[in-house]
Formats: structure tokens, sequence, C-alpha cells
């Protein structure tokens, strides 16, 4: 196992963001969230890695109690994420920004040697032509990508991935799921947060549903996206939906 | 990574040696005079560079250490008969330290917040030392004359506190780009552009942060304890004014902040335009207000200053101009 959330909690004033939220993620896989807007999907995972700390609950990575531990700490220790609002080094060249990683994730590896995972991460998700510019040119799929450069050059085990498919188009959606399933292949588990629900399907092997900070639904993806409470999150009333559906099929 | 095969890294070493060793090949005391203040505004801009170049830390009381670390480097050279050198090398230690101390409280401020306290401890400082006895309160300190006996004189004493200045701005200059071309100066840059994002992958920021501040706040210390050496007497009034910290930040956006030659060009253009507003009849009263309308006209059309501008213009001279 390599993440256990137990019963984790966040408020933040009058609003209850997350409520006993509690999971496992074994080693290896790939666990998807979903939830309708504000569910508090982004909060869970800056609890998790170390951006807020949760008011009641337990964090363990790897055997170890992260828990309000600060996000340098939680990212040595092998756990890397991307930005849902893309956050590149806008002065910085697409390489500086993929060595940041490299230089001060898991391996805490010198510049020189930097530079060279640098390379060859750019090259995995695409950007390898792209190395001597400055960050802030690239467009907003390119920067989907950098963000994903940089959490790979850390050499993570575990990569939280906050809804990496939002504004791509068809083609760079395809691509995408491709260089997700490489990233698992090469032994990381993946936590993804993600809209896009084919893609969704294709890629997890499991789907966690969170709505108004709670943990309404757990399962394979037929088996949430089928299930009444979800629809109701997501569509309101679950018999109309149901109807909604059954129309769509016939 | 080696420094010494890049021309970066060269271009503005070579050019600190060379002004160096001219003036002293020149003999000439006036012109020894000029290259001192010169020299010592390139020091404490590329000191401050070090902090608001790389770690986006806008200072506005920087001066603060140039004053604490002259204060002290003259305390242990005229109450102690230290040697020139031993006090400037305390001064900027001492000064360094403070740094570290006074960054555990006001770097957790950022922004305007942050440029507000710096102010704040440099009017604490001015304050304490004026009221301090062992500094000598609000006369301050000066130095026996018999001090200068063992330079050989006070001509000979001159030249060496000069000659010193120039190292110590060498030593600056090379330190500043070690900084910025190191594993520990990306992860200044990284906080400068994004501070949460930095601590996400991994950059220890406060930690980041207090280092990059201590380095900035030793260097003016040495300077500070050099430059009062060679004036003979420290008032708390020449030790802590603002202006300076404000003329300094000119300084460093006029050249280009965030990157070594940048502060270099930037405090020799200032001060060279000071030096004229200074004499000209017509501006004398006002190179503070011409000094702030610049920082304006900097700030709204050239952020990135001289030699930021000439690498966004010209990319393949980027490896040149650090």
């Amino acid at each position: 196992m390599i993440l256990e959330v137990q019963g984790v909690s966040k408020r933040f004033g009058g609003l209850q963001a997350l409520t006993n939220v509690g999971f496992n993620l074994d080693q290896g896989r790939i666990l998807g969230l979903i939830g309708p807007n504000g569910a508090g999907k982004t909060t869970l995972f800056n609890v998790i890695n170390g951006v807020y700390a949760p008011d009641n609950g337990r964090i363990t990575f790897q055997g170890e109690d992260i828990t309000g531990k600060p996000p340098y700490e939680v990212a040595s220790r092998g756990l890397a994420r991307t930005y849902q609002v893309v956050r590149p080094l806008q002065e910085l060249t697409v390489r500086e920004n993929v060595m940041v990683g490299a230089c001060f994730g898991r391996e805490k590896q010198p510049r020189g040697p930097a530079a060279e995972i640098a390379g060859e991460v750019l090259e995995i998700v695409g950007l390898g032509d792209r190395a001597e510019q400055l960050a802030g040119s690239l467009n907003v799929a390119q920067k989907k990508r950098l963000e994903m450069a940089r959490a790979l050059a850390a050499r993570p085990y575990l990569l939280l991935l906050d809804e990496v498919l939002a504004c791509l188009n068809h083609a760079e959606i395809a691509a995408m799921i491709e260089t997700v399933q490489l990233i698992r292949d090469r032994g990381i588990t993946i936590f993804m947060i993600e809209h896009v629900m084919q893609a969704l399907m294709t890629l997890s092997d499991e789907v966690i549903v969170l709505d108004y900070g709670e943990l309404i639904a757990a399962g394979t993806p037929e088996e949430v996206v089928h299930n009444p409470q979800v629809i109701e999150a997501y569509l309101g009333d679950p018999k109309i939906a149901q109807r909604l559906l059954s129309q769509e099929s016939d | 990574m080696k420094a010494w095969r890049q021309s970066g890294f060269w271009l503005p070493v070579l050019l600190i040696i060379a002004w160096g060793i001219y003036i002293i090949l020149a003999r000439q005391d006036s012109a020894r005079e000029h290259a001192f203040t010169l020299m010592m505004f390139v020091g404490l801009a590329s000191s401050l560079n070090i902090l608001l170049g790389y770690t986006g830390y806008v200072s506005f009381g920087h001066i603060v250490f140039f004053g604490l670390g002259g204060y002290t480097g003259f305390y242990f050279l005229s109450i102690h008969n230290l040697p020139l050198l031993v006090s400037a090398l305390l001064g900027g230690l001492i000064s360094s330290i403070l740094a570290g101390l006074i960054g555990l409280a006001v770097l957790r401020l950022r922004g305007a917040y942050f440029a507000l306290a710096t102010i704040g401890v440099n009017e604490a400082a001015r304050a304490f030392v004026s009221n301090f006895e062992p500094f000598g309160g609000a006369t301050g300190l000066s130095v026996n004359y018999s001090v200068y006996q063992s330079y050989g004189g006070p001509g000979p004493a001159l030249w060496t506190t000069f000659i010193y200045l120039w190292l110590t701005v060498l030593v600056t200059v090379i330190t500043s780009y070690l900084v910025k071309n190191s594993r520990f100066g990306l992860g200044l840059l990284a906080i400068r552009e994004d501070e949460d994002a930095a601590m996400v992958m991994g950059v220890k920021a406060p930690q980041a942060k207090t280092i990059a501040y201590m380095f900035s706040a030793f260097f003016p210390g040495i300077i500070g304890t050099l430059y009062f050496f060679k004036n003979g007497n420290v008032e708390p009034g020449d030790a802590f004014q603002l202006h300076m910290s404000i003329e300094m930040l000119v300084m460093v956006m006029l050249g280009g902040m965030g990157t070594a030659l940048g502060p270099i060009l930037g405090a020799v253009t200032y001060e060279g335009l000071r030096g004229y507003l200074l004499t000209s009849p017509i501006f004398k009263d006002l190179h503070l207000a011409v000094a702030g309308v610049f920082l304006l006209l900097i700030i709204l059309f050239v952020p990135s200053g001289a030699v930021g501008w000439l690498r966004e213009r010209f990319f393949k001279l980027r490896k040149v101009l650090q």
C-alpha cells in the first residue's frame, strides 16, 4: 500500500471542505477521483501533499506518517503533483523548469545530471524540441505537459495529476492518455482528478467519488458511473437522470 | 557546470579586475576616490541582487546591513584595534548572522509587506544604534589618527582600503554568478517565479530564502567597514540612509535584476548620472526625484533592466550576458 488516507477532515472557516475521507491506494495502480465542482477534490490533493494540514485524520505514505508535513518534505519522499491551473516558472526555460523537479524532488540531483534527466523527461512528454524556450511562451497544452515533466523529473513513487486533460482538444487528449499509460508502465502509481469520463474509464483501475467533501462511492469505473448516488450528485434527481440515460440509449 | 569555461562568468569578472588594476596603476588619488564610490555601489547592488534578483524579495531597507556591519567592523577596529581585514570580515559575519535572525521573522512576509518590514528594520536599527553607548550613541565613533600608522600613514591606508574593497567587490560578483548557476540558485529562481509551486516541487523555501538573505547581507557589512574606515568616523545618520537603499534598488533594476552583470552596469550608470545631476545647477537638489522617476520608468517600460532587455532581444547573447 503506497498511500493510506484515514478520516481526513478539513474546514475553511464556515466551509467544511472535506469530511472524514478515507481510502487506500495500492502500488502501481491508477486511482481516479471524480466529483462535481467544489466537491473538495483539489483540497484533498492539497491536504495529501502538505499544502494544507488536515484538521483531523492521518495520511500515510509508504508506511510513514506524513500528516501536516510541509510540501517540500512530502515532495522529497517521492510524491509529486501537477496543478489544475498550470503554474510554470515563466522566466525560466522549459529545461530549467524541469530541472527544478530533478534537483529538489526525491533524488536531489546536482545540476549536471538534472539537466540530462530534464532532457529525457521532456522527450517522454513530447517537449524535447522546446527545451531552451522560456516556459511562459508555451501554449496551454504544452504547459500541461511541462507540469507533467516537472513532476516526473522528481522520479516520484506517487504522482497526483490534477485535471491534466482539461482544456485539451481530442488529439491532445489522446496523446496525453498515452503519456499517462507510459508513466504507469514505468511503475509510478497515479492518483488523478479528471472530468473527461471517457479518459477516466480507459485509464483508471478504480475510481472514488467526492461530493460536498464526503466520499460517496468507490469501485471500478463501470460500477461508479452506474451508482445512483453518483448520478444524483452530478445530475440531481436520480430518476430523471436514469430516464435521460435510458432515452439516450434507445 | 564549470564556471571558468563560461563567457558569462568572465565578462563581469574581467571587467572588475581590469578596472581595479587600471586604478592601481594610474595611482591618482582623485581617480581612486571616484572609483571607490562606484565600486562600493557595484558591491552593494550586486549583494542586493542576490536577494532581489534571484529570490524576488524586494528589500527597501537593505542599507541596514551596510550600517550594522560597518558599525560592528568599525567598533572592532577603533576600540579593539583589530586589523582592518579582520574587522571588515567580522563586520560582514555579524551582519550576516543578524540577517539570519531578522530573516526568521521578516521572510515570512511576502511582497509589499516584506518591503515595508525591511524599512522598519532599518529605522529600528538606526534608533537602536543612536542610543547604544558602546557604539558612541548619537555622535558615533571615530578612529584614532595613530591607527593609520600601521598602514604606513593615511595615504597608503587609503590605497590599502581601496584594494580591499576591490577584492571584496570581485568576490561579491563571483559569488553572485556562482549562486545563480548553482542548484541552490535554481531553487531561488523557482521561489522568485512561484514560491508555492517551488515548495511543492521540493524547494525548502524558508531555508533557502534565509541563506540568500544572509549572503546578501554579508558583503554590505564588509563594504560598510571599509567605507567608514576610509572616512575615519561613523555616525547613525551616515550609516542608515534610507535613500541609499532606494538607490541600490534603482541600480539593480536599471542594470537588470537576476543577472550578475546587470547590477555592475546599473551601479556605474546610475552613479555617473547622479554625479552629473549633483553638479548641474538645475538638478542638484532634485537627484532623488530623478531616481524616483527613473525607477518608475524602468518598472513601467523595461522591467527586466538593460541586461534583461538585451537578453530578450538577442537570444544568442544569453550565454554571454549572465
